[in-house]
Formats: structure tokens, sequence, C-alpha cells
């Protein structure tokens, strides 16, 4: 067994966007609120994302940021707002549009790379010969090809993301939800897959809520920067960033433009402590 | 890899061998010969007696078998309903565990009271000797699995079903086996327990047989077949979970 081999990181084809994106934001919530008990984690936050857009969410640690993907999602019911996922208000119908993807991997060890990304096409009752079938094509297509029936164990850590991330993905939901996607990973592995990840959503554009304590990240990524402040989390500023994830990272990084918004958004983090 | 406690054991047995010859030994432990024969007078009870050993050996292993197997579909249905229900977990939990502070000893008789000399007042022995080792560890694999994957799940579209037997039961499989290779150990006390108890056959009861005649040589033997019993079954179920669980914790 092979340990750790790794994928070069390909540049993706894109293909036609999944359908057609309907007016109106793809996912909302409004004056949402939510305490565990006694401990109010999140207080009044207006958020929306549209179609196509990846919003990012930074904030520091605990102040909701993973909760707010759960309310989001259906996972859980909240306290306090309304929340709308594509028209959809009630936490079951949500669940059914929002694919979610953990800080960890959480690859089912037991099966294959490809048995792990086709999981949601099994869960509605597909045979396991059509989802993979299936779901081969993006193994091509986002540089994993060869490591279909690779168990978890034989891949590095930026190739467990990522085929957890096809996972999602293959869910064939209109709205991503990721929370922290890279936070286990080492800056470089991390580097790679951002700019992985940025031509991932070109060829498969989803609305998008990536939750990430790594600033840097959610500038490069998003099209707009939500910032929340220190427990309760509460909307201390919204930054229109768009435009940085059309380019290789190295260069989008380095811009003053760039650099203008990192500090506008430390700033905002500093002041929400 | 086998070689070491291999060598151990050849040693042992030799010394054994040469303690029980060498009369000296015996003279300064004032112990009768008959007491504690050499390992090549059990080796020939073990060739002499081989009928009667395989006779009853194979009825002991019936009962161990078919208890076992009773507290393997036992302990797991227990644990996975413990697991889905809360309320259930709260109420029976706490008595899981009171359940085995009743010594078998005290019960064992009490059931050939109730069921007689047949097999099942054996049955029910090792299946509660085996039901707290197995249910335990089910349960706490059971317990292991990240919420976070049962979180994933919901939003892959999967029924509680197909969470459970995709995400929860695989997890659980290694901690199973654990509890099942410590259960199928005692197993084999608890069949020994159960023959003492009342019974007409079987290896327990052959060893009290040959106990009261003095024959301690095919005691012994008994005892050696009995501890074959034991290490041959875990042996098997830690093959079948290196095939089966192979992803461990």
């Amino acid at each position: 067994m092979h340990k750790s081999q790794e994928a070069p990181v390909a540049e993706p084809h894109s293909i036609s966007e999944p359908g057609t994106p309907n007016g109106g934001p793809a996912a909302s919530v409004r004056a949402l609120s939510h305490s565990f008990g006694e401990l109010r984690v999140l207080d009044g936050v207006d958020l929306h994302v549209a179609p196509h857009e990846v919003l990012g969410v930074v904030g520091p640690s605990g102040c909701g940021k993973s909760t707010l993907l759960e309310l989001v999602a259906g996972l859980r019911e909240q306290s306090v707002g309304d929340i709308s996922v594509g028209g959809a208000t009630c936490a079951e119908d949500r669940l059914a549009r929002c694919a979610y993807m953990p800080q960890r991997d959480l690859l089912l060890p037991w099966l294959s790379a490809i048995d792990n990304a086709s999981l949601a096409l099994r869960n509605r009752g597909e045979r396991r010969e059509a989802a993979r079938r299936a779901t081969a094509p993006l193994f091509e297509r986002f540089g994993l090809a060869g490591f279909e029936r690779a168990r978890p164990a034989e891949l590095s850590g930026g190739m467990r993301q990522r085929v957890a991330f096809l996972r999602t993905l293959m869910a064939g939901k209109p709205v991503l939800l990721l929370d922290e996607p890279f936070g286990g990973l080492d800056a470089i592995t991390r580097g790679e897959m951002q700019e992985w990840l940025a031509g991932a959503l070109a060829a498969e554009p989803r609305a998008v809520i990536l939750v990430t304590h790594d600033v840097e990240e959610a500038l490069y990524l998003s099209d707009r920067v939500a910032v929340l402040s220190a427990r309760p989390g509460q909307l201390v500023a919204k930054l229109a960033v768009s435009g940085a994830r059309a380019r290789p990272r190295a260069d989008a990084i380095t811009t003053p433009e760039f650099a203008r918004r990192r500090q506008h958004a430390l700033a905002a983090l500093k002041e929400g402590r | 890899m086998m070689l070491a406690p291999l060598a151990v054991i050849v040693l042992a047995l030799a010394a054994w061998e040469l303690a029980a010859r060498w009369e000296l030994v015996a003279d300064a432990l004032s112990i009768e010969p008959f007491l504690i024969p050499a390992p090549s007078d059990i080796a020939e009870a073990l060739w002499s007696d081989r009928e009667l050993l395989a006779e009853d050996g194979w009825v002991t292993l019936r009962e161990i078998l078919l208890g076992f197997g009773l507290a393997l579909v036992a302990g797991l249905t227990f644990a996975t309903a413990l697991h889905l229900s809360d309320t259930l977990r709260r109420a029976f939990y706490p008595l899981l565990v009171a359940s085995q502070t009743v010594p078998i000893i005290v019960i064992a008789p009490i059931l050939v009271v109730w069921f007689g000399f047949g097999i099942t007042p054996k049955l029910v022995i090792i299946a509660l000797i085996c039901f707290f080792p197995i249910t335990v560890n089910a349960l706490d694999g059971l317990r292991s699995v990240d919420p976070d994957l049962i979180k994933l799940m919901r939003t892959l579209d999967a029924s509680r079903l197909r969470t459970f037997m995709r995400g929860e039961a695989p997890s659980a499989l290694p901690y199973a086996f654990s509890g099942a290779k410590v259960a199928v150990a005692v197993a084999v006390i608890g069949a020994v327990f159960g023959e003492w108890s009342g019974a007409d056959s079987g290896l327990g009861h052959l060893m009290l047989q040959s106990s009261a005649q003095l024959e301690t040589a095919r005691l012994f033997a008994a005892v050696v077949v009995l501890s074959a019993f034991a290490i041959g079954l875990f042996g098997l179920l830690s093959l079948l979970e290196r095939r089966v669980a192979w992803w461990g914790r």
C-alpha cells in the first residue's frame, strides 16, 4: 500500500452549468438568532447568497459560524428568525436543497474513494455500478483520475478533501455549505486546494456559503465576505471582493487591491472581538 | 512472531516435566505425585481417553456455540435499541451494569432447579456471561460514531435506517468484535459452571468425575481441551475480524 499518493492538481475543463438559476437568492437568513439553552451564539444575522455566488463567512472561533451552516441546512431549528433556501422555509425542505461539507472529510474508511463520492446517489437508491458510472467523470475532471478504487487511508489529506468535495457536488444540491474545508491541511496544501476549489466552482457553479477562519482564503474564494463578531455572532461587515477567484492564487493575493481588502476584513474582525 | 510465546510454553512444559519426574522436588514440597501429573502423563491421557474427551467435548462445544450465538443476537439487538432510543438507554443501561453484579455461581444452581439437567440452564448461564461484554462494546462502538457523520448523511439524503446501516453499524463493528472476543473466552467458563451445577455429560461434568476418581491426568486433559476451545474460538473471531472489520477503530 503506497501511502499518500498524490495526483497533480489539474485544471478542470469547464462544462455547461446545470440548470438555470431562477430569480432571487439561493439562500437567505433574516434576523437570525440562535441559542443553546442559556448560551446565545448568533444574534440578529442577515445574509443572503445568490445562485452562483460564493459567500465567505469569517469570524473568530466560537462565533457561531458552524451553527449558522447547520441552521441553513435544516439540521437544526433556529431559535429566532427566518431562513429560506430556494424558496423553502421548513427544515426538511431546506435539508433536501443543501449539501454540507464538514471540517473533517469523514470519508467512510471501508468504502473506496468513488463509493464515498457517490454516497448521495446510493442513498437515493441507485445501484452501485450506476452510481460509480455517474461519478467517474468527476474524478477524471478534477484531477483524481486513477484513484477511484483507493481507500481513504491511502490518500493524502488534500486528496481526501477533494473526494469529500466531490461527494458534496454529487449530491446535486443547489446550495453547498462548506465548513472550514481546508482547516486540517498544511499551508502549502491549503493554497493548492483553494486553487483547485476555485477551478471546481468555475466548472460547476453553485451557491456556496464558505465558513473559514482564514481571512485570505475567504477573500480569494468568495464573491462577498461577511464578517461575524465574537460570540454571540453578529454581522460586523459585508465586503464585496469578487474577481480574485478567477486568477491564479499567487497572483490574486499579491495585488494591492487584495491587501486593502484584507486590511479592511482584519479591521472588522478586530472590531468584533 | 509465534516463536517467542511457543518457546516460553515449551520451556515451561519442560521445567514442569522435570519437576514432576524428579522426585526430589516432589518430596521437598510434600506433593503426592498423582496430584500434579507430568505433561507426558497428560499427553497420554489425551490420547487414551480421546473418545471420551471428544464426546464430552462436543457436548460442551455445542453449549458454548449456542449460548454465545444467543448472547450475540440479544446483545447486538439490545445495543442497537439502546443506541437509537435515548429513553431506552436511560432506563436500561444502569440495569445492564447492575445485572453483572449478581454472581453466576449463585444463579447457576437455581437455573438447574428450574430447568433440569438439559442444555437450557447452560445456555442461559453462557448467554448471561457473554451478553454484557458484547452489549457494552457494541454500544460504545455505536456511540463512537462522529456526530458530524450523522449530520453529513442527513444532507446526503440518507434515511435514519440508511444512516445506521451505512454509517453507524460499520463503525461499531470493530468494537463489537472486541466484545465478542472477550465473550467467547468467558463463554467457556460459563459452560463449565453450568455443567458443575448439574449435568450428566460435557467436559465440566468429566472434570468433576475425574476429580472424584483421582484421575488427575484426565482432569488436566479436559482442561487442555477447554483451553483449546477458548483459544481456537478467539483465533477464529480474530481472523473473521480481519476480513470483515479491517478498518479498526
